[in-house]
């Protein structure tokens, strides 16, 4: 089914199956997880190889337990993970502001369905603000990777693991269902990132030293103001340092399409397709929704005419584009409500009539 | 010559300031966790995962390494936290809302799954730290701040006996329930304490003990009184006793409790 270490073979495989395979090249040592479809199967992959690897696996009794099971496990400075969709990921909200008040290097991998409510199972990006803008109260934010292909569902599961610990701070790997269902081939190279010192906070028992508490309750406003201001001070380096985006013949464009995710492949497409038709088309994905490249495509915004974000949603990232844009040029969707993304030359149709 | 007789137990912080009520029972059952830490020689890899309620700021107390968990999540995170790190003990401190209506599932699970863990539940019969309120625990007739003229079963339903469903978990190694309202039930407290505890260190599976107390604040009484309310009216409902103990040879009596 999938490969059984790193090495340089390509393997076909599906997308739910290379990230779990990727998380155990990542380390990761408890898998926790209640079923949910379109990502059930990095559940049961995981439920074989953690036992085989001798490292943890918990059937969940709910994503609220199993969200909570990953802190638990993180609390320890373990690699811990869990995978969701949707609804599902809903119950993880509270859980999931808590961990960012922790400072847990928790890993979510949410691979989005349609919705609100139960919704259904098709692909969907609906949750772009459930994962940028969080269900969960108070400040905080998520840093948020979304893959385009299956080999970027195993890259930026590594990168996950490393952004988590790095900066203590909850990741999720935002995919979708077309991507976890998805067979494509992939390449299962080692895990490229350094392993991070947590002597300094895990939780080990207090061996020689004072117990260590690891706490979100502040009881004292000045208190919270300070933890704060640490907090978000953390979130401008995030921004600083790994903000990603992939962007092709933005330099002569007219209009730029911007697009995350599956969907992105067919706007790549439809970029091309317009340039062969003589409308000067460029591409912006970002590959990190938070930090959003806002920067790029301030700057871009000077250079081009018009932006158009295409997504498989009402329109939900076009806000951040708006923001980033702020006012310099008319920003347009072109989206689909649900299901795979539209064909490079709907979109294109589609480009032709905003233009 | 003179020998000391009683001290702080180390496990317990110094020079802390208790948030508890004047008379109020948890700052007992606190004391009487820390001194099993220390006999038991567990402090140092001990992790507490503490929960909402008033004892929220345990890990102020108990001088161990602690994670807070959010309201009733306390033994999803004691999972995690014993899953990741098995060589650690792994004890919960809750409160009766916390452990018995919103974590309800998550406490069952744990002790279904017979996670090698600890749970110590403080039953004060409602929701302390909140002000008061008609919890999973308020008894029949009782006045609360939700239920002004009693608990009546047409609008609330009946209150959970928690240590006998504990008991019916097929993971659960030991359950008790015991009170603070005499010092010979302060010290068979200990001892089930000690009991909950062990059954861990010997991984025979999830560890729990429910201790009927006191809120003199929220029953607006003085901690006698609050005392006498244990012996008079929980007890008849809350029986003491120890509901399971897979130590002990013989099977469990889950509804004829044996005593401690
Ligand atoms: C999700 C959530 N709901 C409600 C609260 C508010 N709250 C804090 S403590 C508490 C009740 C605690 O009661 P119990 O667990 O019995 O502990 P006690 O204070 O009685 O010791 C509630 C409802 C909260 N913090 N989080
Ligand atoms: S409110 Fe009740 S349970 Fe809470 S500290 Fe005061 S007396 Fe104790
Ligand atoms: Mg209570």
């Amino acid at each position: 089914m999938i490969a059984e270490a790193p090495s340089s073979k390509k393997i076909l495989t599906k997308g739910n199956y290379a990230i779990a395979q990727a998380a155990i090249n990542a380390g990761c040592e408890c898998y926790f997880g209640y079923p949910i479809t379109p990502q059930s199967e990095i559940g049961e992959f995981m439920s074989g190889k953690m036992q085989e690897l001798g490292r943890a696996y918990v059937s969940a009794e709910s994503e609220l337990a199993a969200m909570n099971m990953v802190i638990g496990a993180c609390s320890t400075g373990a690699k811990a993970m869990t995978s969701s969709s949707s609804c599902a990921v809903s119950l993880m909200q509270e859980a999931l502001s808590y961990a960012t008040s922790d400072e847990l290097p928790v890993v979510l991998i949410s691979v989005m369905r349609g919705g609100p409510g139960l919704g259904n199972i098709y692909p969907s990006q609906g949750d772009y603000f459930q994962a940028t803008k969080g269900g969960g109260n108070g400040d905080y934010r998520l840093i948020v990777l979304a893959p385009s292909t299956v080999q970027e569902c195993v890259d930026l599961t590594y990168k996950a693991f490393y952004l988590a610990h790095k900066y203590k701070n909850p990741t999720v790997l935002l995919a979708d269902g077309l991507l976890g269902q998805m067979m494509e081939p992939v390449e299962f190279k080692e895990y490229p990132y350094p392993e991070i010192d947590n002597s300094s906070w895990a939780l080990t028992g207090a061996k020689g030293r004072d117990g260590r508490v690891i706490r979100s309750y502040a009881p004292l406003a000045e208190n919270q103001c300070v933890f704060l201001e640490k907090l978000f001070a953390k979130y401008k380096a995030i921004e600083e340092n790994e903000t990603e985006w992939e962007e092709i013949g933005t330099e002569d464009a007219d209009v730029i399409l911007v697009s995350f995710g599956s969907t992105s492949r067919n706007v790549k497409t439809a970029m091309k397709l317009c340039r062969e038709k003589g409308i000067k088309a460029g591409f912006f994905r970002p590959i990190t929704l938070f930090p959003f490249p806002s920067k790029r495509l301030s700057e871009l915004a000077s250079k081009t005419k018009k932006m158009i974000s295409v997504e498989v949603n009402m329109g939900q990232m076009i806000n951040d584009v708006r923001l980033a844009v702020n006012g310099k040029i008319p920003v347009e969707l072109i989206n689909k409500p649900v299901g795979a993304p539209p064909a490079p030359e709907e979109i294109v149709t589609r480009i032709e009539e905003l233009i | 010559m003179t020998t000391q007789v009683f001290k702080i137990p180390e496990s317990l912080r110094e020079n802390v300031k208790y948030s508890f009520c004047p008379g109020c029972d948890h700052g007992v059952a606190v004391r009487l966790v820390a001194e099993v830490l220390d006999e038991m020689e567990l402090k140092e890899k001990s992790i507490l995962v503490a929960s909402i309620g008033c004892s929220v700021t345990l890990y102020d107390f108990l001088n161990v390494d602690s994670i807070e968990a959010p309201h009733g999540r306390a033994l999803a995170e004691a999972t995690g936290v014993k899953r990741a790190r098995p060589d650690k003990f792994v004890f919960t401190y809750q409160g009766d809302g916390d452990f018995a209506s919103i974590g309800l599932a998550e406490s069952l699970h744990a002790a279904l799954r017979g996670e090698n863990v600890s749970a110590i539940c403080i039953n004060n019969t409602t929701y302390g730290m909140t002000g008061g309120q008609l919890g999973p625990t308020t008894l029949l007739g009782q006045v609360t701040t939700t239920s002004p003229t009693g608990r009546n079963l047409e609008y609330y339903g009946y209150p959970v006996k928690i240590a006998e469903h504990v008991a019916l978990c097929d993971g659960t190694a030991f359950s008790a329930r015991v009170s603070l309202d005499s010092v010979a039930n302060i010290r068979k407290a200990k001892q089930a304490i000690k009991k909950a505890f062990e059954v861990q260190r010997q991984g025979l599976g999830f560890g729990f003990v429910e201790i009927l107390s006191t809120c003199p604040t929220n029953w607006k009484m003085s901690p006698s009184k609050a005392h006498e309310r244990v012996r008079n009216e929980m007890m008849k409902t809350y029986v003491s006793g120890v509901y399971k103990d897979v130590t002990s040879g013989e099977q469990a009596h889950i509804m004829r409790p044996s005593f401690v």
